[in-house]
């Protein structure tokens, strides 16, 4: 891991769990899955070449394992909250592939009807609370979700990701500290991919990403997010601690982004050398590991990881479809959905095109 | 009716807010053990107990933040600022979370939040500490405007503001908080976007917003006794804005005078200045001057701050130049 970040991962790395605690078809469901976020990561890099995706695109092969390890053993009434690197994350919370890929296209079909694009993904239905686009902003947000939460006595929890470099931004101190005085059900988990777009986390900072949240009285954990198996044993446990009152949790968890930090950057270059990436790819790559690993147990053949690989690429391959089919937005919703409650007096538009009482009557 | 202060006002709106929804919590610095800053929620604590009236650390990006993710939930939080200047901290929260979510969401997630406590500036309180924040609000789409300048308008606004599905703002006054008037019993909601004529003169109209009410009234009453009569009209909610009622006075009296506490550069002023151009522009005897703070920070000094805040005297001399009673300045 010492290419991928700064530090080596802690003993707590969840390797006490062998394969011979997941299922047959467990292992499958978490290939498959992991396989269809490298698949559809793919087909948004094509349509982005093409155009018919726009704006900032951030992927995130390479770290798929956490998006699979971390979200699938949560509670489907359980809340996740996320940054910009969030595709897979939507789709392993339960955005279909269709309405998230709609969403890149800026499709009426998409999952924000076109109105969020890659960096705001939502669907409150499913507890997949954002997609958002300033660097540590959504960490606020996910503690007061973990707050209402508490509020209204429920046993939901939530899961706040970041990227390395948030935990350098005055929202996430804050927002640990405060989490740590109310107890709050929420586990904040450090995507720590080692880079801050360009810059390299250990060039911004002194104290590493584990320290940080100790000041603040917030348990921390490192974990291996390449190993998925782990990754999932360890979060379905935390997740149960959590639930039953265990207060709020940091998880650094160690990935290696295999792109660059968006579509209009190098994968490699001046911040980091094709060697580094070269070799994460080939001893780190969260699909190979655990292709390689049910291989070895007989869990795995060939021709099923083709179909598998087949399988997906067809899910992609009709989420783009589908979004390319989907219409745009209809021009007369512009001042849709900018205020609740339209139906006031005066005016809430002030910009003449609105007129009138035209809009808000 | 009851005589209150303004600040008694204040509390009665979220005690009867609180009293009719528990979702409705308050959360700021003080707020609490300290019975506020100011002393708004003066026995809330006792009354609502720890899980309803919280006290926050000095972090307000965090607890606005922190807020706004409750208001997602579904909450109905009051986010007090001990003024409205430390929210500048929290801004980042206030224009990309609160104001943008209903529209990034497609409508799926409204953030009903009250961000409250005062603006402007008091005495003496110097660059940092007086500085009017009503712009930085109402410049994003998304976000509403109350600035009561009354006890009754203060219960009437805070009370529609908490029931509100989207982000409110409420701007008080430090120096408005022991201001004494009449208050409506029982519940009480004005809705918001619905200004209201504080004094009625034919002659020249004095549109302002929040604290500037008690001056502009004080204005009119000089002007008075030199035998013109103003309108004062009080827009109360900036957005919604009642363009109609600002509309209407101008039709009437033909000569305007925008009179506010925020610095004039993009303020308010400017934009009432815009709508009537656009809209009234044939009822103009004269260009609409407006009077504010001086382009400046605040200064510290005594004699300074005096001449750096819009006074009684400058709106007198702005009403006499758009009667062309006096020279050009």
């Amino acid at each position: 891991m010492a290419t991928a970040a700064p530090e080596a991962p802690s003993a707590e790395s969840a390797a006490a769990s062998g394969i011979a605690g997941f299922s047959r078809e467990q292992l499958h469901e978490l290939l498959r899955e992991m396989l269809l976020y490298r698949r559809f990561e793919e087909k948004a890099e094509e349509a982005y070449s093409i155009g018919k995706i726009g704006g900032f695109c951030h992927v995130h092969i390479g770290q798929e394992g956490l998006a699979a390890g971390a979200i699938k053993p949560l509670r489907k009434d359980d809340l996740v909250i996320t940054a910009y690197r969030e595709h897979t994350q939507a789709i392993a919370k339960g955005i279909t592939p269709r309405a998230v890929m709609a969403e890149l296209f800026g499709r009426v079909d998409g999952c924000c009807g076109g109105r969020g694009g890659s960096m705001h993904l939502f669907d409150a239905e499913i507890g997949f609370m954002g997609g958002h686009g300033i660097v540590g902003g959504q960490i606020p947000l996910g503690t007061g979700l973990a707050w209402a939460i508490k509020y209204r006595g429920g046993d939901q929890v939530c899961l706040c990701f970041m990227g390395d470099a948030a935990v350098n931004q005055g929202a996430f101190l804050e927002s640990l500290n405060m989490a740590a005085i109310w107890r709050l059900p929420v586990i904040y988990v450090v995507e720590n991919n080692g880079y801050g777009m360009g810059t390299a986390f250990r060039r911004v900072s002194v104290t590493n990403v584990e320290e940080r949240s100790g000041a603040y009285g917030v348990p921390a954990h490192t974990i291996d997010g390449q190993d998925v198996l782990g990754t999932h044993d360890f979060f379905a446990r935390l997740a149960e601690e959590v639930r039953n009152g265990a207060g709020p949790q940091f998880v650094n968890a160690l990935t290696c982004r295999f792109r660059g930090h968006s579509m209009s950057d190098p994968v490699s270059g001046t911040y980091r050398s094709k060697e580094e990436v070269d070799k994460q790819l080939h001893e780190q790559d969260p699909i190979a590991l655990l292709r390689d690993r049910m291989t070895a147990a007989g869990e795995l053949d060939p021709e099923e990881m083709e179909a598998i690989d087949a399988e997906v690429r067809a899910v992609c391959q009709d989420a783009a479809d589908f979004a390319d089919a989907s219409p745009w937005p209809d021009p007369s919703t512009l001042y849709d959905h900018v205020y609740a409650e339209t139906n006031v007096h005066g005016r809430l538009f002030l910009d003449g095109r609105a007129g009138r009482g035209a809009v808000n009557g | 009716m009851a005589e209150l202060t303004y600040r008694e006002a204040l509390n009665a709106a979220m005690v009867q807010e609180m009293e009719r929804d528990d979702s409705v919590f308050i959360m700021g610095e003080e707020v609490a053990e300290y019975d506020g800053a100011y002393k708004v929620s003066r026995g809330m604590l006792d009354r609502f107990g720890d899980r309803r009236v919280v006290d926050s650390p000095i972090s307000e990006l965090g607890f606005a933040g922190l807020c706004v993710g409750t208001a997602m939930a579904g909450l109905r939080p009051i986010c007090e600022f001990m003024t409205f200047n430390f929210s500048i901290l929290a801004l980042d929260q206030v224009i990309n979370s609160a104001a943008k979510m209903l529209y990034m969401t497609n409508g799926q997630v409204n953030v009903p939040i009250v961000f409250r406590g005062p603006t402007g500036a008091a005495l003496q309180l110097s660059a940092q500490h007086s500085q009017a924040c009503e712009t930085y609000y109402v410049h994003a789409p998304g976000v509403k405007l109350a600035t009561p300048a009354t006890p009754a308008d203060a219960k009437g606004l805070l009370a529609a503001a908490i029931r509100d599905d989207d982000p409110v703002a409420v701007m008080e006054g430090e120096l408005l908080y022991n201001v004494k008037g009449e208050v409506p019993d029982g519940e009480y909601v004005i809705p918001l976007g619905v200004a209201e004529l504080k004094r009625s003169g034919d002659d020249v109209s004095i549109v302002t917003h929040g604290k500037m009410v008690h001056v502009a009234l004080q204005a009119a009453g000089k002007l008075a006794r030199e035998g013109i009569e103003a309108d004062v009209l009080d827009l109360r909610t900036i957005r919604p804005l009642d363009a109609d009622a600002v509309l209407e006075t101008v039709a009437r009296t033909n000569r305007v005078v925008y009179l506010e506490e925020g610095w004039p550069f993009a303020g308010v002023g400017a934009q009432i200045a815009a709508l009537i151009q656009d809209e009234a522009f044939d009822d103009l005897d004269a260009p609409v001057v407006r009077v504010a703070q001086a382009d400046v920070p605040m200064p510290y000094a005594k004699n300074l701050e005096q001449l750096a805040k819009p006074g009684v005297d400058r709106v007198v001399e702005a009403c006499k130049r758009v009667l062309y009673l006096v020279a050009e300045a």
